[in-house]
C-alpha cells in the first residue's frame, strides 16, 4: 500500500519535474520575450527524439547527451528569435498586435517542426532502455531511471533559478521582464537578451524532452499535450512568474498521477478542471501580479 | 444637487493606495476640476467612476443611486461619459461612424439609421469636425481625435462628461479651442469632471477643483482658494 | 459613377449565377469525385468563414475550431441512428454553440491570451473525455456512421456555406459587426461607449461555431468509422487559420478565396506528400505573418496604388 502510493508520488514529483521545466521554459519565452510559443512541446519532442538517436544509433549515454543535444536546441531557438520573432517585432504596430502575429507564427512552427520530425522519423513510437532496473529502498523497488531523472529535474530547475537571481545576465532577464523600455536604457542590450530567453525556453523544453525520453515512450507527435500542460502551468503559477511555474509544475504532475491511478484518461480532464477553476477565481495565478 | 459624490473611496494596486479615502461630489451643472502631480491618483479615480476599475472599499453614487460594482457600459447608459488620456479612437473607421456607434449603442432608445446620421453629423458640427466626417479616424490630428473623443462621448447623451488631460499636446491656439468646447458644453447642461496639467485652462473654465497627491485628497475649493493654498502651490513648486 | 453603379449590380448578378451553377452541378457532374472535392472545399471554405466572423473583427483568436468540427462529427456519429439527417446537422450545430457559449463565458471576461491557450487545449481535452467515455463507459471503440450518399453531403454542405455566408455578410454590415471591430481596436472605449463587450463576444463566438458544429455532422458521413482521434484532429484548427490569414480578412471574400486555394491544393497533395504539404503549409503561414499580414486581399489595394502611382510617375 506504502510502496503503490510512494510509487504515486515518485511518479508525481517526477512528472512535476518535467512540468516545472517546460514551465519555466515558456515562462522564459511569454513573460520576456513576449511570444505565446504553442509550439514550445515539439522542442520537447525534439529533445527526445534527439536523445533516443544519439542513443540508438551511437549508444551515447543520455546523461551526456543533455550536453550534446541542449546547446543545438538552445541554438535553435535562439536563431529562430533573433530571426522571426525579431521581424515580427520591428513590424508590429503595437504591442498587442505582436502578442498576435507571434502567436500565429509558432503556430506554423509547431506544424512546421511536427512534420519534419515525422517525415524524419516516422509517426511511430520509440523507446530505449536505460537505467532501467530497480533500486531496493525500504523494501520496494522504484525504478532507477524516473529517479535519475527526478533528481536531474530539480537540480536543472535549481541551477536555473539560482542563474536568474544571482547573475548578472539573470538580472538583466529580470529587468528586460519587468520594464523593457527601461532595461534598454540602463544598457541592456534588449535584443540579445531577449533570443537568449527564447533560447533558454527552448533549452529547457530539449532537457525535458531527454529526461522524458528516459523513461517513456516517445512519438513524434507528443509535443502537443506537452504544450497544452505547460500552458496551464504557466496559468496556474502566474502569467510570467517563474517560481510559480516551477510550483505549478509539481502541483500538476502530483495531480496528474494521482488522478492517472485511479483513472488513467482522466489527467487532462483534471488540468482543465482546475484551469477551468484559476480563470473563474483567480486569474492572475497562484504567484502572479 | 449633486450629479456624482464619493464617499471614502479607495483603490490598492498591490501594496500601494492608489486613491486612499478620497470625498468628493459634483454638483449639478459645474465644471470641476481634478488636478495633482503626476501618480496622484486622478486618472485611477477616473477608472474608478467610469467602471473601468473596482474600488477596493467605500462607495459612488450618480445622481443619488450606487454605481459602484457596475460595469462600464452599464454606467454609460446611466449617463456617464469619458475621454481617455491617451486617445482611444476606433482609427480604422470614418469619423461619422466613430459617433454613430455611441449613438447606437451609448442610449437605450433605438434610433432609425437616418435619424442617428443626422444626430451625429449634428455633434460633429459641435465639436467642429464636419469636413472630416468620412476621413478614417488614424488620419486625423491629434487635436481633431480628442475632439471626435469628445463627439462619441456626447453621442451616449450623458449627464457627466469625464475629460482625462483633454488639453495634453495641444497648442495655445487648441487649448483655447478646447476650453471654449468645455464650456459650450457645459452651456447644453451636461456636468463636467476634468483631469488637467494646464493651469490656465483649469484656473479659467472650472468652478471648483479638488487636488489629489499620492492618492489623497489635499484641497479643494474654488479657482482662487487653490491658488492661494499653501499646501498646493509647495507641491506644485516642486514640480 | 457609371462604374459605381454597374459594379452594385454586376456583383449580386455574379454570385446569384455562380450559386445557380453550384446548385445545379449535380445535374450534370460526370461522377462522384467533383461533387466530393466541391463539397470538401465548401467544408473549408464554411470552417474559415466562420473563424473570421469572431476572430477577424475582434483579434481574439480561437484555436478551437477543430473541437467544433469534431463535435459535429461526434454528435452524428451518435445522433446518426436515431435522428433524420436534417436535425443531426442541426444538433451538430446546435452543440456545438453551447459549448462555445461555456468556452466563452469562462475565458472572453479576460484577456485574449487565455482565450487563446484554452481553445488551443480544448481539441484535447474533449478527445480524451471521449477516449474516456468510449473506453471506461461505453467498452466500445469508435463508432460506424449512417451514410449518405455523395449528392445529399453536397447539397447540405451547400446550404450551410449560404448560411454561413449571409451570416457574416449581416454580421459586417449591422451594428453589431461594428461593435467587434471596436472591441478589436480598443475594447476599453467600446465598454465605455455602451457596448456590453463580454456578451459582444460570447455570442458572436457561439454563432461562428454553429457552422462548424454543421458542417462536422455532415461531412462524417464521409469516414464510415470514426474514433476521437479521427474527429478530433488539430489541423483543422491550423487549416481555417492559414486559410483566413492568406485571403485576408479586410474583406469577406478574402477567407472564401484564402480556402477555396488551399482546400483544392490540400486534396491534390493529401495522398501524395502527407508530411511534406503540411510542412509546406507550416512555412506559409509564417511567411504570410512576416510579409503579408494583411492576406491576399490587402494586397490587391497595393496594387492598384502601384499601379497609379506609377502612371502618375510617369508625367
Amino acid at each position: 500500500m506504502i510502496v503503490t502510493i510512494l510509487n504515486v508520488v515518485i511518479a508525481g514529483l517526477l512528472m512535476g519535474g518535467i512540468y516545472a521545466l517546460i514551465a519555466m521554459g515558456l515562462t522564459l519565452q511569454y513573460g520576456v520575450a513576449r511570444v505565446l510559443n504553442v509550439s514550445h512541446g515539439e522542442f520537447i519532442m525534439l529533445g527526445a527524439l534527439l536523445t533516443w538517436t544519439l542513443y540508438s544509433a551511437f549508444g551515447i549515454n543520455p546523461l551526456v547527451s543533455l550536453a550534446i543535444g541542449g546547446p543545438l536546441i538552445f541554438i535553435i531557438g535562439f536563431l529562430l528569435y533573433r530571426t522571426l520573432f525579431t521581424s515580427l517585432r520591428t513590424r508590429a504596430a503595437s504591442p498587442a498586435a505582436y502578442e498576435g502575429s507571434s502567436l500565429l507564427a509558432t503556430f506554423g512552427l509547431l506544424f512546421i517542426i511536427q512534420n519534419i520530425a515525422l517525415a524524419i522519423w516516422g509517426g511511430g513510437m520509440r523507446g530505449y532502455s536505460y537505467l532501467n532496473f530497480g533500486a531496493n529502498f525500504a523494501g520496494a523497488v522504484f525504478p532507477v531511471n524516473r529517479l535519475v531523472a527526478l533528481l536531474l529535474a530539480v537540480v536543472i530547475g535549481l541551477i536555473f533559478y539560482l542563474f536568474l537571481a544571482r547573475t548578472r545576465l539573470g538580472k538583466a532577464i529580470r529587468a528586460a521582464a519587468q520594464d523593457p523600455a527601461t532595461a534598454g536604457l540602463m544598457g541592456v542590450n534588449i535584443n540579445l537578451v531577449l533570443a537568449l530567453c527564447f533560447g533558454l525556453g527552448a533549452l529547457m523544453a530539449g532537457f525535458a524532452g531527454a529526461l522524458v525520453s528516459m523513461c517513456y515512450p516517445i512519438y513524434a507527435t507528443m509535443g502537443l499535450e506537452y504544450t497544452i500542460i505547460a500552458l496551464i502551468v504557466v496559468v496556474l503559477g502566474g502569467l510570467g512568474s517563474i517560481p510559480g511555474s516551477f510550483i505549478g509544475g509539481f502541483i500538476l504532475g502530483l495531480i496528474g498521477s494521482i488522478v492517472s491511478s485511479w483513472q488513467p484518461g482522466l489527467a487532462m480532464a483534471a488540468y482543465y478542471v482546475l484551469f477551468m477553476l484559476m480563470l473563474l477565481v483567480r486569474p492572475t495565478g497562484i504567484l502572479g501580479k | 444637487m449633486r450629479v456624482l459624490e464619493g464617499e471614502k473611496v479607495t483603490k490598492y494596486f498591490g501594496g500601494l493606495a492608489a486613491v486612499s479615502h478620497v470625498d468628493f461630489h459634483v454638483d449639478q451643472g459645474e465644471i470641476f476640476g481634478l488636478i495633482g502631480p503626476n501618480g496622484a491618483g486622478k486618472t485611477t479615480l477616473f477608472n474608478l467612476i467610469s467602471g473601468a476599475l473596482i474600488l477596493k472599499s467605500g462607495v459612488i453614487r450618480f445622481q443619488g443611486e450606487k454605481i459602484t460594482g457596475l460595469k462600464p457600459h452599464q454606467i454609460c447608459r446611466r449617463g456617464v461619459a469619458r475621454t481617455f488620456q491617451s486617445v482611444k479612437v476606433f482609427g480604422n473607421m470614418p469619423v461619422l461612424q466613430n459617433v454613430l456607434l455611441g449613438l447606437m449603442f451609448g442610449t437605450p432608445t433605438a434610433m432609425s439609421s437616418a435619424a442617428a446620421t443626422r444626430e451625429a453629423t449634428g455633434l460633429l458640427e459641435f465639436v467642429g469636425l464636419s469636413a472630416m466626417s468620412a476621413t478614417p479616424a488614424k488620419d486625423l490630428t491629434l487635436a481633431n481625435q480628442k475632439r471626435l473623443e469628445v463627439a462619441r462621448a456626447l453621442a451616449t447623451k450623458p449627464e457627466l462628461l469625464l475629460l482625462d488631460e483633454l488639453m495634453a499636446g495641444l497648442n495655445p491656439t487648441e487649448v483655447a479651442q478646447a476650453m471654449e468646447l468645455v464650456t459650450k458644453i457645459r452651456d447644453k447642461g451636461i456636468t463636467i469632471l476634468m483631469i488637467e496639467h494646464v493651469m490656465k485652462a483649469i484656473m479659467n473654465v472650472c468652478d471648483r477643483i479638488m487636488v489629489l497627491h499620492h492618492g489623497e485628497k489635499i484641497a479643494e475649493g474654488t479657482p482662487r482658494e487653490i491658488a492661494t493654498n499653501k499646501t498646493v502651490v509647495e507641491i506644485y513648486l516642486g514640480e | 459613377m457609371a462604374r459605381v453603379f454597374s459594379k452594385r449590380s454586376f456583383l449580386p448578378g455574379l454570385l446569384l449565377l455562380v450559386l445557380i451553377l453550384l446548385a445545379t452541378l449535380p445535374l450534370y457532374a460526370r461522377g462522384a469525385y467533383i461533387l466530393v472535392l466541391l463539397a470538401a472545399i465548401l467544408m473549408y471554405i464554411v470552417l474559415t468563414v466562420s473563424w473570421t466572423i469572431f476572430s477577424g473583427p475582434t483579434g481574439y483568436i480561437s484555436l478551437a475550431p477543430a473541437a467544433f468540427f469534431g463535435v459535429g462529427i461526434y454528435t452524428a456519429a451518435i445522433l446518426g441512428k436515431v435522428l433524420p439527417l436534417f436535425a443531426v446537422v442541426v444538433a451538430g450545430g446546435l452543440i456545438s454553440f453551447i459549448l462555445a457559449l461555456l468556452v466563452g463565458t469562462i475565458t472572453l471576461r479576460l484577456r485574449g491570451v487565455y482565450f487563446a491557450i484554452f481553445t488551443f487545449g480544448l481539441v484535447v481535452l474533449i478527445k480524451e473525455l471521449l477516449l474516456f467515455w468510449e473506453i471506461t463507459i461505453t467498452h466500445t471503440r469508435g463508432r460506424f456512421v449512417v451514410l449518405v450518399d455523395n449528392t445529399t453531403i453536397y447539397y447540405v454542405m451547400l446550404g450551410i456555406f449560404v448560411a454561413v455566408m449571409l451570416t457574416a455578410y449581416f454580421i459586417r454590415r449591422s451594428k453589431y459587426g461594428l461593435a467587434l471591430q471596436s472591441i478589436g481596436e480598443y475594447e476599453e472605449a467600446a465598454a465605455h461607449i455602451g457596448i456590453n463587450v463580454t456578451m459582444v463576444k460570447v455570442i458572436t463566438f457561439g454563432i461562428s461555431a454553429i457552422f462548424m458544429g454543421a458542417a462536422g455532422a455532415i461531412m462524417a458521413t464521409r469516414w464510415t468509422y470514426i474514433d476521437p482521434y479521427v474527429a478530433f484532429n488539430p489541423l483543422l484548427s491550423f487549416l481555417p487559420v492559414l486559410m483566413a490569414i492568406f485571403g485576408g480578412m479586410g474583406q469577406l471574400y478574402g477567407p472564401v478565396i484564402g480556402a477555396a486555394i488551399f482546400a483544392y491544393t490540400e486534396e491534390l497533395l493529401l495522398t501524395k506528400f502527407p508530411y511534406y504539404y503540411m510542412l509546406t503549409f507550416g512555412i506559409i503561414l509564417v511567411v504570410v505573418i512576416l510579409y503579408l499580414p494583411n492576406g491576399l486581399v490587402g494586397l490587391i489595394p497595393k496594387l492598384w496604388r502601384r499601379r497609379a502611382g506609377g502612371q502618375r510617375a510617369s508625367t
